[in-house]
């Protein structure tokens, strides 16, 4: 095929692209070097249009063993442990075939952890469908889900958290974002960093077949009219084979025969082989002919753009072959030395004798595009004002009711029941809480995790609505006892050429490092996922957030459920009513506009910090984190965990009570407190200057406020738990 | 007391059940598909998983692995062999145990706590054991029993049923089937009742803060039935 300008763009390219690789390359590439540029230099795998400003996020701290770069962040949780882990979209295969789009991206993150050494110990999901209303949103919710499941649960790693959201900005893009929790010693962690000449090249794992080319360049472009086309794009996955191939890695791992070593992601055998090289500042050399192929007369243009699953790139020491072939071979998979290092600082392929491409490694990497796109900076928008007469007309328990079922709050056990979440015999805080926790095998460590987003907030005004993610995530851990270390984000955003949704991303992204500055909660991994839109609607902005944290001492772990009759139930932040942007006020006002609520970070980290001392000192039973539907429908929950009742005061203040019950104001969180122990709390809550309310009494099975505003705990459940249930089997 | 894990490309729950047993004081060995003989063993547990990715059919390769050949030797000469979850479909395909898991009844997987009633105790599995119900956790997408009305007929007359699903006191109802299973069956006996096939994982619920404790229960009572 002879390669020319039109070849290019059909390869997703710009004019000036491929004018600018004919240029670095001082001729025009071949068909199969056109692929590899095109490959490395998408969206998805060159962060292009993102670069410059993810440069600006907090990515060092104490705790901070390796940053973004890597296949995945690494922190220290002590003991010469480390934990690795990661977030990664796979949003556009997941919409166009919904079984293996989940379950290649569950396959792909859990990959990402086992090739630094790690053995996956906990995998979370963020997942957000189109109106429920919409054709399509059911049957891409259940293959989402069976995907999801069928791979993580086969691989036998508990899915012990998650976040499902519904809205119509995603009815023609779906999202589906994984991660993954890795459990590694701090000295036996592996990188993609190539080292040494002559060192044998070894492909690994599944043989290459034709699925998947190109799955990098359709993530990077918007769906039209003819996305069903893309199905062969999408990767197929097999759950098994990565089985297999973790447990054969980790027990290579265990000796010391590896350089380096990287999986093969997106853009499969390119840009591992040139990300290693990359890394070490050195050449590949592969043949072509040796990488082991499912499919026969395969093209090195197809072997190099494959997206074929389960694979891994490993340089080895030389004259350690044979052993570490022995290995694979006892598992089953293919293992071929394809090529070596060189010193050419190129990436030299063979195929059939002759050499078919010859790329300097730089071209790729450091060359590669980087844009300074232009973006228009959001206005806060102005508060909205409510009637207080409109409020009037409102019952809350009717209100509760409406709020607990609607489908963004509503219980998502039928989804969380479908993901083995116990195997792996550590998982001591199961989904449907703030945070999973999973112990630390054979540790008192344990180790929560949260996945969290908030696109109506970022919808709404960007900056702040970044910010309160990653508040959100660092409560979410603090509500379970855990102290937050880090956070990995994915960040799903429209087209970044588009100014308005370019705008979005810088200011979240502006949002995330101010929040995660300020709480010293750095970022040490993520993805970009940009062009989640159908022709020119982009979907709301959803960066997701990922935290960890750790519990030195699992005894010490909260849960959410009430514990005991007559406990006291206080509100530790200052509730100010605020119900723009709301569930409430969007749901059941149907009233749009207004800004989000206010983020003020000192009273988030001191809130935070000081319930963090409480709970260190034993002194309250059960905490939950107010979010989406205000502190009524948080007690609400914490009743239906426990099927416990809770007496309701009214409030103090001159808050509406609708405003009070509904609104969603920051950096609060419920704590039940045993009687002895209430002074001792609010001692600590007053001398740490953090605002406390007290709410109620726990009581048995109802829900009491006065004796005409009061519900049964069972009418409760009835409304939380039975919509997601009836909506996928009707 | 010695036990023998077997381990199958594709088990993921082998490690689970090499902590149980041992908690409870088995000096436990884990074995390899691929080996031919079986240490010296007074419980051969098959683990739960995915043996080689549930492919063909739910254990059926699995049945046919080298290890497998002494496993049935062993059953067959009355050694105890416990199979959990995959292990129990591979029980059934090597016809040790009668009968077939289908796919669960709404043809989802379900991961959650249910409860088992206790049906036969005339066995070494759950003689000795005080309670009737046993709380225990369940993870599999395929555990709906199925056997024909003769088989049926003859595992009842034999007393082959081990345990059937039930709610927290006892009561046995469709209800409280959570796959569709025939009768509530959660696990079975072979006619001796020293091979055990069952649903349910107890390796899952041996410490307060994870599921629940009743399969401490199951396995101290097991290991004191054995010595």
């Amino acid at each position: 095929m002879i390669v020319n300008e039109k070849v290019a763009i059909d390869h997703g390219l710009k004019k000036d692209e491929y004018a600018k690789i004919c240029e670095l390359l001082k001729r025009t590439p071949n068909i199969t070097e056109l692929g590899i540029f095109s490959a490395m230099w998408n969206e998805h795998c060159s962060y292009k249009s993102s670069r410059l400003h993810l440069k600006k996020l907090p990515t060092k701290g104490k705790k901070v063993i390796q940053g973004p770069g890597e296949n995945a962040g690494v922190i220290d949780i002590e003991d010469n442990d480390a934990i690795v882990f990661k977030i990664e979209s796979h949003n556009h295969p997941s919409f166009i075939e919904p079984y293996q789009g989940a379950a290649t991206g569950v396959g792909g993150i859990m990959r990402d952890v086992f090739t630094m050494g790690a053995r996956p110990i906990a995998n979370l999901n963020s997942i957000h469908f189109g109106s429920p209303q919409h054709k399509k949103t059911k049957n891409l919710l259940r293959g989402v889900v069976h995907g999801i499941g069928g791979y993580g649960n086969c691989m036998g790693v508990p899915t012990v958290a998650g976040q499902t959201s519904f809205d119509s900005s995603y009815n023609g893009n779906i999202l589906v974002n994984a991660m993954t929790l890795g459990l590694v010693k701090k000295d036996k962690i592996f990188y993609s960093k190539a080292a040494g000449l002559n060192k044998p090249v070894i492909y690994v794992g599944s043989k290459t077949g034709r699925d998947g080319i190109h799955g990098a360049s359709m993530a990077s472009a918007s769906f039209d009219d003819k996305i069903e086309e893309k199905k062969p794009t999408v990767q197929v996955g097999d759950p098994f084979t990565e089985k297999l191939l973790l447990e054969a890695c980790l027990e290579l791992m265990a000796g010391d025969s590896i350089i380096a070593i990287q999986d093969m992601g997106a853009a499969g055998l390119t840009s591992s082989s040139i990300e290693m090289a990359s890394k070490g500042n050195l050449g590949i050399e592969i043949n072509l002919n040796k990488v082991p192929c499912r499919e026969t007369k395969m093209t090195p243009y197809e072997i190099m753009l494959s997206e074929s699953q389960e694979r891994m790139l490993i340089v080895l020491e030389n004259g350690k072959e044979k052993q570490a072939k022995k290995i694979f071979d006892k598992w089953n998979l293919d293992f071929a030395v394809i090529g070596k290092t060189t010193n050419s600082k190129k990436i030299q392929l063979y195929f059939d004798d002759e050499m078919v491409a010859d790329i300097p490694v730089n071209t790729l990497v450091e060359n590669s595009p980087m844009y300074d796109r232009k973006w228009k900076k959001a206005k806060l928008p102005k508060k909205n004002k409510i009637k207080k007469e409109d409020l009037k007309n409102f019952k809350i328990i009717d209100v509760l009711k409406k709020v607990l079922a609607n489908p963004n709050i509503c219980s998502k056990e039928w989804i969380w029941q479908q993901y083995d979440h116990t195997v792996m015999g550590d998982t001591i805080q199961k989904p449907g809480g703030d945070a999973g926790v999973v112990r630390v095998h054979g540790t008192n460590k344990a180790v929560a995790a949260s996945v969290d987003s908030s696109a109506v907030y970022c919808w709404a005004h960007p900056l702040t609505g970044g910010k309160q993610v990653v508040c959100e995530s660092f409560r979410n851990l603090i509500a379970v006892g855990a102290k937050p270390i880090a956070i990995t984000n994915c960040l799903n955003f429209g087209s970044p050429e588009n100014e308005d949704n370019m705008g979005e991303f810088v200011e979240c992204v502006q949002g995330i490092g101010e929040a995660s500055e300020y709480l010293k909660f750095p970022v040490v991994s993520g993805n970009v996922s940009f062009y989640n839109q159908t022709k020119d609607e982009g979907i709301k902005p959803t960066p997701a957030i990922g935290g960890v944290g750790l519990i030195k001492d699992y005894n010490k772990m909260i849960t959410m459920d009430f514990k005991e009759i007559d406990n006291v139930v206080l509100v530790i932040g200052k509730t100010e009513g605020h119900l723009d942007q709301s569930l409430f006020a969007r749901n059941i006002l149907d009233e749009k506009n207004g800004p989000p609520p206010e983020i003020n970070l000192f009273n988030e980290k001191n809130n935070g910090e000081t319930l963090l001392k409480i709970i260190e000192n034993n002194l309250i039973k059960s905490a939950h984190d107010v979010s989406l539907g205000g502190i009524i429908t948080a007690v609400a929950k914490m009743c239906i965990k426990s099927k416990k009742g809770i007496s309701l005061k009214k409030p103090k203040y001159l808050i509406n009570e609708m405003e009070y019950f509904f609104g969603e104001d920051q950096g609060r969180y419920i704590i039940e407190v045993g009687k002895n122990d209430l002074k001792k709390v609010t001692d600590i809550l007053n001398k740490n200057a953090v605002h406390f309310d007290e709410l109620g009494t726990i009581i048995e099975n109802e829900l009491y406020i006065d004796d005409k505003t009061k519900v049964t705990i069972d009418e409760l459940i009835s409304s939380n738990t039975r919509w997601l249930t009836d909506y996928m089997r009707n | 007391m010695k036990s023998s894990v077997i381990t199958f490309p594709g088990s993921n729950c082998d490690r689970d059940m090499d902590v149980a047993l041992k908690k409870f004081g088995f000096k436990n060995k884990m074995v390899w598909h691929d080996d031919t003989e079986l240490p010296t063993s007074d419980l051969i547990v098959l683990p739960g998983g995915f043996s080689y990715g549930d492919y063909l059919r739910c254990g059926s390769m699995a049945s046919k692995s080298k290890i497998m050949k002494s496993v049935i030797n062993f059953a067959n000469s009355g050694g105890m062999v416990m199979g959990i979850c995959n292990g129990f479909q591979i029980l059934v395909e090597t016809g040790l145990v009668p009968g077939v898991l289908l796919r669960n009844k709404y043809l989802e997987f379900i991961c959650k706590n249910i409860f088992v009633k206790i049906n036969n105790k005339t066995n070494n599995y759950f003689n000795n054991i005080k309670n009737d119900v046993l709380e225990f956790h369940i993870a599999h997408n395929e555990g709906n029993y199925f056997c024909t009305k003769d088989q049926l007929k003859e595992i009842e007359d034999n007393e082959q049923v081990a345990i059937n699903y039930c709610d927290e006191n006892g009561k046995i109802e469709e209800q409280f089937n959570p796959n569709g299973s025939i009768k509530n069956i959660a696990g079975i006996f072979n006619k001796e009742k020293n091979v055990l096939g069952m649903m349910p994982h107890p390796e899952r619920m041996i410490d307060n803060c994870l599921s629940g404790e009743d399969g401490s229960i199951f396995f101290n009572n097991l290991i004191n039935n054995l010595k």
